[in-house]
């Protein structure tokens, strides 16, 4: 038998990362969905997990297949009209702070977005962000850099504007 | 560059929890519900699997150690979800409030192998009020002369009151062991003399 702890641990320890990496990769207004998907396909797979020691990687790699994936069906969905009504549970989620920034996050390339915020939202180490991403911990570290490098270039030029 | 995004409230998670449990169970990946229920014999852990009530701890168990127990022998996909337990729940609130004398819920005898799950079977059938002894449920379950084995079974019984192991007494006429502890034991045996004697 396998020696993973019930399902119900990992949800109480790593289910507000789960939304957390999601809301800032896709927006708050996203992020319970991203959040139940990835659950569910994280539970789905769970019996098979080999190595209950880097369940945290291997949930966030999961979460961020998803945020992939809606981004892609929100792409393909027809152009939102104006009159179309966010459904009610969306609409009470606060908007984040520092929402200006966030909407700059998510215009980088990919990596540098999912890096990024596992850098800064969820402190993870490069180590980690490198697993969890299927990266070199020196890929993960220039994905974080070039993140924070155009961050910063583009906040430099507003303030001068 | 402030990075910050707030952990969500406890409402949120509790809301987040409570979908991912439903929609877990609609599509079959919900191997094993618990919820934790208030009685006179303090708080229970309640377990089913889609088969039917697999486990039932007293709170000298903690959560932890049920759950860990559950997620090595039947399923590692074990989350909150009371709404599967809930007839469980009402059926032993009545038996606890004297009104029911015998459960009628789906058993899932995963915990329980061979010879002690034939012991189990055998005390499952002494009757409300009733009492037994370890040679007698020995005998029921097909060998009268393994009394001590059917002991083990009773003291390791994963779905107490429901599967009433603490109708069964030693011959001695002491209350015996039980995994509540005796003086649940006796309780439950007093409770079910005094609605026998109304009756």
């Amino acid at each position: 038998m396998t020696g993973l702890p019930p399902f119900e641990q990992i949800l109480e320890r790593y289910g507000a990362d789960v939304w957390r990496f999601a809301a800032s990769q896709l927006g708050p207004a996203h992020a319970d969905d991203v959040f139940q998907e990835a659950m569910l396909a994280a539970l789905a797979a769970y019996p098979r997990v080999r190595e209950p020691d880097s369940i945290k990687s291997w949930l966030l790699r999961i979460t961020a297949r998803k945020v992939i994936d809606m981004a892609r069906a929100n792409a393909r969905a027809p152009v939102p009209a104006a009159s179309t009504p966010e459904p009610a549970t969306l609409a009470a989620e606060p908007e984040l702070p520092d929402d200006d920034l966030w909407a700059r996050v998510r215009a980088l390339p990919p990596k540098q977005r999912q890096a990024v915020a596992l850098r800064t939202i969820l402190d993870l180490p490069y180590d980690e962000i490198a697993s969890t991403m299927h990266t070199s911990v020196e890929a993960a570290r220039r994905n974080v850099h070039e993140a924070l490098k155009t961050l910063r270039a583009e906040m430099r030029q507003e303030a001068d504007q | 560059m402030n990075f910050n995004i707030p952990v969500p409230s406890e409402d949120t998670m509790a809301r987040l929890r409570a979908t991912l449990a439903e929609r877990a169970d609609r599509q079959g990946l919900l191997d094993v519900a618990y919820a934790a229920v208030d009685s006179p014999f303090g708080t229970l852990i309640l377990s089913a699997t889609p088969r039917g009530i697999v486990r039932i701890a007293y709170d000298n168990e903690t959560e932890d150690e049920v759950l860990g127990e559950l997620a090595a022998k039947v399923s590692p996909r074990i989350l909150f979800a009371p709404a599967r337990l809930d007839p469980a729940r009402q059926e032993l609130d009545e038996y606890f409030a004297g009104r029911r004398t015998a459960f009628d819920l789906p058993l899932d005898w995963s915990l329980s192998k061979g010879f002690r799950r034939e012991v189990l079977a055998a005390t499952a059938r002494i009757p409300y009020a009733g009492t037994s002894t370890y040679a007698q449920v020995a005998t029921a379950a097909g060998s009268p002369k393994a009394f001590r084995a059917a002991g083990t079974a009773l003291a390791t019984n994963p779905i107490p009151i429901i599967v009433p192991c603490h109708r069964v007494l030693p011959a001695s006429g002491d209350v015996g062991g039980y995994r509540g502890g005796s003086a649940r034991k006796q309780r439950l045996l007093q409770l079910e003399a005094a609605q026998f004697s109304l009756s």
